[in-house]
């Protein structure tokens, strides 16, 4: 049996909850494993009548006074539970920041580890082989689990599609398990000061990355931003250091955009900026270092100094543009 | 009040990287290695969290082969005041439980007050020994920590965490407990002349590890370049300003944006 994690904040359905279902149900078919939901919540919510609708043998539901809000104690508490009840073989969640806060400290606790961040498998001999990318994306790694049954597997964002999970009727249960001391005190999550700048609205966006080089430097793709139209947008080294506001941060912790056009200067393509912006319509690269990751997911790329390139560009589209 | 910060050596970002001949991981050899970025913000923050406290003390601990001493010196030139080095020089064999539970054995005895590591390597990327290493230590833990109040520093400590989509939330903490930092929790100091002559009188105490075997280790078969997902015309041909002036074609003729 597998096991799949339902992440949601106030009975509101992190998204990314249905890649994992998709791919749940996918190793299930091939290793003829059944797939049961899980959503640890403390009230009957929507949300368990939704995910019952998939095509799934059953969703429990754990209860706990505890689980109301997030907190990896209470969420290790009952998920050590839940596992030790039902003895599954794969635990199947998306590598969110929340997973990645609570899911190695479970699997810890049963003596096992995750095998994380992954983004595709095989299965070979009945057992997975996980893809991996590691080295900020730079090299790919073929992971083999190890021991007993249960594994913990956590797979990328984007890695399944949430659309194809199968529809289906789920029978629903609910399991009341105990939380201990709980060693931290949560405050309601926030959202700072509204970022003023929209990017996901954006048509044309030209990003910098560390090839930049210096803050002074950020002249040169403001020009090229000026006659493309396009906003400039930076991956998450420039913000920080500060030298473009955090609102102008592409990747996993700034905003995601799809733009017709993403012009990468300098930007080497870690996965934390690529899951950002692998679904512009167009990618152009331009980038020093022929073996950067981005080009992997570039449409157009360009191996040189983006000193050497950007100013011909800006002026090359000025004539264009007559 | 002990703070000990978890720093390892990785490849520079910017090296190109070559599999090894067992196709299991790089060829360390002739690359360029540096402090795992996330970690550089975890000594930051545990060095200005002593110095709001006005006493305390910072331990880092590497665990690595003899060559991650190059990391350690750096971290005692900026201010740390000891370290500890798990020699290991295989080190990228190890699985994360394996890591963490080496490390847990190392610094139990330390009874540190907080425990500070970057969120995750840029090498092999598991981005779990922080949240291991507490469970095996018995104290709670927070990952992606992207501000620590430090005035609220007591018996309790409260920090803020990042959360997905521009999401944050502020936790309150008993201590001991373990954090682990994002990158850009504040900016970086650079090793002052006299920060690197001081260092060179600081105590690094070399432990050498029995590591246990782990039954239930993730294991790397293969490494190799990741398949590719897009046909990427490459414009240019190495000269830049020629690539730029086939790029405005392009733009115009096929992307149409122009």
């Amino acid at each position: 049996m597998i096991l799949v994690f339902i992440e949601h904040k106030d009975c509101v359905l992190n998204k990314t909850s249905l890649e994992a279902i998709t791919a749940a149900q996918s190793i299930g078919k091939d290793l003829g494993l059944k797939v049961t939901a899980v959503i640890p919540c403390d009230k009957d919510c929507d949300l368990v009548q939704e995910i019952a609708g998939y095509g799934l043998e059953k969703v429990i539901v754990v209860k706990n006074e505890k689980l109301g809000t997030y907190t990896p104690d209470a969420y290790a508490d009952a998920w050590e539970q839940v596992i030790k009840a039902t003895n599954p073989q794969y635990v199947v969640m998306s590598h969110t920041y929340q997973v990645r806060d609570f899911a190695p400290k479970v699997a810890a606790r049963l003596g096992r580890e995750v095998v994380g961040d992954c983004i595709r498998y095989k299965a070979e001999g009945g057992k997975l082989v996980l893809t991996r990318r590691i080295f900020l994306g730079k090299l790919d790694a073929d992971v083999t689990l190890g021991g007993e049954a249960p594994y913990f597997v956590t797979f990328q964002s984007g890695a399944f599609r949430g659309d194809n999970a199968e529809k289906g009727s789920a029978a629903v249960e609910t399991m009341d398990v105990s939380v201990g001391d709980v060693r931290m005190t949560p405050e309601a999550p926030f959202q700072e000061a509204k970022a003023s700048v929209d990017l996901t609205k954006s048509e044309i966006i030209v990003a910098i990355g560390r090839g930049i080089k210096s803050q002074e430097n950020i002249a040169i793709a403001e020009k090229l931003a000026e006659v493309l139209g396009a906003d400039v947008a930076a991956s998450r080294p420039i913000c920080d250091s500060e030298w473009l506001p955090i609102d102008r941060q592409i990747g996993s912790s700034g905003q995601t955009v799809a733009p017709k056009l993403y012009i990468a200067l300098g930007i080497s393509g870690a996965i934390q900026h690529i899951v950002g912006m692998k679904n512009a319509g167009t990618i152009v690269a331009i980038n020093k270092d022929a073996e950067a990751p981005i080009f992997d997911i570039a449409d157009y790329g360009i191996v040189g100094d983006l000193f050497e390139a950007v100013p011909v560009l800006t002026e090359e589209i000025k004539k264009a543009k007559g | 009040m002990k703070i000990i910060v978890l720093m390892k050596q990785v490849a520079n970002k910017d090296a190109v990287l070559r599999i090894g001949p067992d196709e299991k991981w790089i060829n360390e050899t002739d690359v360029a290695q540096q402090t795992n970025e996330s970690d550089g913000y975890a000594l930051e923050e545990a060095l200005r969290l002593k110095e709001a406290k006005g006493e305390g003390e910072v331990v880092v601990c590497s665990l690595g082969p003899q060559s991650a001493k190059t990391v350690i010196k750096d971290a005692l030139a900026r201010g740390a005041d000891r370290a500890i080095h798990i020699v290991a020089e295989e080190s990228n064999k190890l699985s994360p439980f394996q890591i963490a539970k080496t490390i847990a054995d190392a610094i139990r005895e330390e009874n540190a007050d907080l425990v500070f590591t970057g969120l995750q390597s840029d090498d092999a990327s598991y981005g779990q020994t922080g949240v291991i290493l507490a469970e095996l230590l018995g104290i709670p833990h927070a990952t992606i920590v992207i501000e620590v109040d430090r005035s609220s520093l007591g018996e309790t400590l409260r920090v803020k965490r990042e959360l997905e989509s521009g999401w944050y939330q502020w936790f309150t903490y008993k201590l001991p407990t373990l954090l682990t930092i994002q990158s850009g929790i504040s900016q970086i100091r650079y090793a002052s002349l006299k920060g690197i002559m001081a260092a060179k009188k600081k105590e690094i105490k070399d432990v050498t590890p029995s590591i246990d075997a782990f039954a239930g280790a993730q294991t790397i078969q293969k490494v190799y370049m990741p398949l590719k997902t897009k046909q990427t015309q490459m414009l240019g041909n190495g000269d830049a300003k020629a690539g730029a002036v086939e790029l405005v074609e392009k733009l115009k003729t096929e992307v149409r944006v122009i």
